[in-house]
């Protein structure tokens, strides 16, 4: 059961020794010399101003919620779909109670323009 | 030591360490960050548990969805991702105490308990999480009436989304 997931497993285990090795060898072998002009984010670029952490518009949060509620409504669809033959009519009842509903908070969300950028 | 039970240490530890990052970082992107990892931690909890599925889930909508989600609140609302102020309030000395207690007794509880030493039973071959989890969802003696309001719970987010975030017009 376990052993499906070595290769998930070899992944990360890989990944992270890639990362290392390419940030470790720079670490070890690159000269290195601190100036002021180095630590800058450009080099020979415009000088930055202001902090590099600025405020996001608010329409990301919202994108970002209506994809975690139409994400975790896939979640509820996925086991539902697999068994859906042997469910039969009553299945395809519930589900359309399901979306019935969701679909109501999907009106709402078209019509208040939440899925337009703008 | 099996396998499963080395796999169990090295993730137990670091759910615990990244959670206690989660709270002692002062910056609060690296806080959300430390947060991905306890999620990480608790996916390869539900893979030892053979919980395919939640998995699965776990990866996708807790670290794919909600600690992106929790990135982006961030980035809209502070504007100094730094925390200056004290990280211990007065309470923690009471707060310390009472987790202590709360984990002795759940050891004396669990260490009292016999199913505590035993091993888990293997599953039936031909056991699929999923279609039993479909099955469940929809069946009357089982999960449809939660189900269902679980519909009425993501309606009312939605809704709670759109206003709150939404652009007057």
């Amino acid at each position: 059961m376990l052993f499906e997931y070595i290769a998930i497993a070899t992944l990360i285990v890989l990944a992270v020794i890639v990362a290392l090795i390419a940030i470790g060898l720079g670490e070890l072998f690159g000269p290195k010399k601190k100036m002021e002009e180095k630590s800058m984010p450009y080099e020979s670029g415009m000088t930055p101003y202001g902090p590099g952490t600025r405020r996001m518009p608010v329409r990301f949060y919202l994108i970002a919620v209506l994809f975690i509620l139409f994400d975790i409504e896939v979640v509820f669809f996925l086991p539902w779909a697999i068994v859906f033959r042997q469910l039969g009519l009553f299945g395809l009842i519930e589900m359309a109670v399901f979306i019935a509903i969701l679909l109501v908070g999907y009106i709402y969300a078209w019509k208040k323009g939440a899925l337009e950028w703008e | 030591m099996t396998a499963i039970q080395i796999i169990f240490i090295l993730s137990a530890l670091v759910i615990l360490g990244a959670a206690v990052m989660v709270v002692s970082t002062r910056n609060l992107v690296h806080a959300a960050l430390y947060l991905v990892a306890t999620l990480f931690g608790v996916a390869v909890l539900y893979a030892i548990l053979d919980a395919t599925f939640l998995t699965v889930v776990q990866v996708v909508v807790y670290i794919g969805a909600i600690a992106i989600l929790f990135i982006f609140a961030i980035m809209l609302t502070r504007r100094e991702m730094r925390d200056q102020g004290e990280q211990l309030n007065k309470g923690w000395g009471a707060a310390a105490l009472i987790g202590l207690l709360t984990f002795g007794g759940l050891f004396m509880l669990l260490n009292n308990w016999r199913g505590v030493n035993a091993t888990a039973a293997a599953l039936p071959s031909g056991f699929d999480g999923v279609v039993e989890l479909g099955t469940a969802l929809v069946s009357t003696d089982a999960f449809v009436l939660p189900f269902e309001v679980a519909s009425v719970l993501l309606l009312a987010a939605l809704i709670g989304a759109v206003y709150v975030a939404g652009t007057k017009k």
